[in-house]
């Protein structure tokens, strides 16, 4: 555990000392802030449940945008800059190294997702919100970002920079978020397969309505622990090329 | 301390290394000399625990590169030739933060950084951010983090490289007071820094072992002997008859370079240079110059891996 903690440490502290991290967040929060003031906050009156139901659904999309944008630099940049040779010829393990990067993504996520907490609240100033009904909504983003964030890890473990890295990342997100779309043409058993495995249509829906299911729970943490093994193996075999 | 087993590395079907065995004792300085391309880089590389081997071990003291690269890699510290530094950080950070990654408590960092700082120079600029540092200090923040852990093996990949004068001088030193502290190995193309900081010398051509040995061994090994350049005035017959009928001159080479000069470069077993000017004079032969000839490690070098190509190239063509 260690390991991962020295890892993790300078990594985020990577973000916060640069203007990087910074540009990030803030984009993310003003992004965050026009959709909920131009599509949740509208003349009609609403349900509380109805607005934050929005609120999830477009902080889905920039959560994963923001892992994304998080996780290009992760091992394409040390690439370039040379210093991934530190970590290679460090005691740490392939796993640690993987495992300390993804702790400070995810750090700099919750960071974020906190930062978009004044959203909820102002729902709440003006009608009933549900706790329940925010906690798995912030779940369901956690997780996602966690899914996004290792899938972003492992485009950046293979790609040569951190465009790359983004555009790689991007495809494998969007792919998943079309599978759905995919499965409509396809034919039992890749149509049950394919429309399981849509990141937004099959298993945020519950989130975003204040539903915790065990199996969206379950599968965000497959895709994040498949992405993260998948990342230990390009570092492992960078090795053996 | 280190033994290296028939190490071979193919990169694709490019065969960077063959066969390359040697073993190296605690605390010796080992210079590992060749030209671009030769596979010291490769070797280094493999002894980090960066690479693994196609084939052959590397073991460190009781630890197999193969069975334990963690355990390995915790024993050995790596400057690459290009330091790897977070230039946002501060020098005592960087260094620290490596500490801890190569293993080592934050009450142990705290104790070992200003023993790394004075013994690479640091300890003006330990609370400067790397970015701003030159390029020699970047070097030295390079080895404080590739020796903060006091690691049993240190591997320097060309060191000197790109530093001027003044700070090569500097690295000479630094180098040399590692060796009191650990087993190191340095890789160079560059035979000045070789033969001045290193007590051993391996030398990799075409990514196979051709001599292994200090200097005074390969010069007995391959080299012609001490040799010397003179200007004489005489006639290049004269000239070559007095020093080949002298007992201790081994090879001769006379050029004409003016009217009645000619130069003479003479390889010696032994300093015999007094008596080898008194039999000229004697003779009548006009000497004008005596100079110590380019160096023997220079020479030395030069054919091994002149031979080693053509041998390369004639398997090639079997």
């Amino acid at each position: 555990m260690r390991g991962i903690f020295v890892a993790a440490r300078r990594d985020l502290s990577a973000y916060l000392n640069s203007m990087w991290g910074y540009v990030i967040v803030a984009a993310v929060l003003l992004l965050d802030g026009i959709l909920f003031n131009a599509f949740a906050l509208t003349d009609t009156p609403r349900y509380s449940a109805d607005v934050l139901r929005d609120f999830f659904y477009f902080s889905f999309g920039t959560t994963a945008i923001a892992s994304i944008l998080l996780t290009m630099r992760s091992f394409a940049e040390e690439r370039q800059t040379g210093t991934m040779v530190l970590l290679d010829a460090s005691p740490l393990t392939d796993a640690q190294i993987v495992a300390g990067k993804f702790v400070a993504v995810m750090a700099m996520l919750a960071l974020l997702t906190l930062g978009t907490a004044y959203m909820p609240a102002l729902v709440g100033v003006n009608g009933k919100v549900g706790f329940g009904h925010v906690f798995a909504g912030y779940l369901g983003l956690l997780l996602v970002g966690a899914a996004c964030s290792a899938a972003g890890m492992f485009a950046s473990s293979i790609a040569r920079n951190q465009v790359f890295a983004a555009v790689l990342g991007g495809a494998i997100v969007v792919f998943l978020l079309t599978t759905w779309m995919l499965a409509r043409v396809s034919e039992p058993p890749i149509k049950e397969i394919l429309a399981f495995m849509s990141l937004f249509d099959k298993h945020f829906r519950g989130f975003m309505n204040g539903r915790i299911e065990v199996q969206s729970v379950v599968y965000y943490l497959s895709v994040t622990y498949v992405f993260l093994m998948l990342s230990t193996r390009v570092l492992a075999l960078r090795r053996w090329r | 301390m280190l033994e290296v087993q028939g190490l071979t590395r193919y990169y694709g079907r490019f065969r960077a290394l063959h066969d390359v065995s040697f073993r190296v004792d605690a605390h010796q300085v080992v210079g590992l000399l060749g030209l671009n391309g030769a596979g010291k880089s490769t070797t280094l590389k493999i002894l980090a625990g960066l690479l693994m081997p196609s084939s052959g071990s590397v073991r460190v003291g009781d630890v197999d590169a193969t069975f334990a690269p963690n355990r390995l890699r915790r024993r050995i510290g790596f400057l690459p030739e290009h330091p790897p530094l977070y230039d946002e950080m501060r020098v005592d950070e960087f260094v620290g933060w490596c500490g801890q990654m190569k293993g080592m408590s934050r009450t142990e960092v705290a104790r070992r950084l200003p023993e790394v700082f004075e013994l690479c120079g640091l300890g003006d600029v330990r609370q400067q951010v790397i970015g701003t540092l030159s390029h020699g200090f970047r070097k030295r923040v390079g080895i404080a983090q590739a020796i903060v852990h006091a690691p049993d093996l240190v591997l320097l990949d060309e060191p000197v490289s790109g530093l001027d004068p003044h700070q090569i001088v500097g690295m000479r030193a630094t180098v040399r007071a590692l060796g009191e502290h650990a087993t190191v190995i340095v890789s160079s193309h560059i035979l000045s820094e070789v033969e001045q900081t290193c007590d051993r010398i391996l030398v990799l051509d075409g990514g196979r072992l051709v001599a292994d040995g200090t200097e005074d061994e390969l010069s007995r090994r391959f080299g012609t002997g001490n040799r010397l350049e003179l200007d004489l005035r005489g006639t290049e017959g004269d000239v070559r008859a007095i020093l080949e009928g002298h007992p201790a001159v081994r090879d001769v080479e006379v050029a004409r370079v003016g009217d009645g000069i000619v130069r003479a470069s003479v390889a010696l077993d032994g300093d015999v240079r007094e008596e080898l000017v008194r039999a000229l004079v004697e003779a009548n032969i006009g000497v004008r110059r005596v100079e110590e000839g380019e160096g023997e490690l220079e020479r030395i070098f030069l054919r091994l891996t002149t031979e080693a190509s053509d041998e390369a190239s004639e398997e090639a063509r079997a």
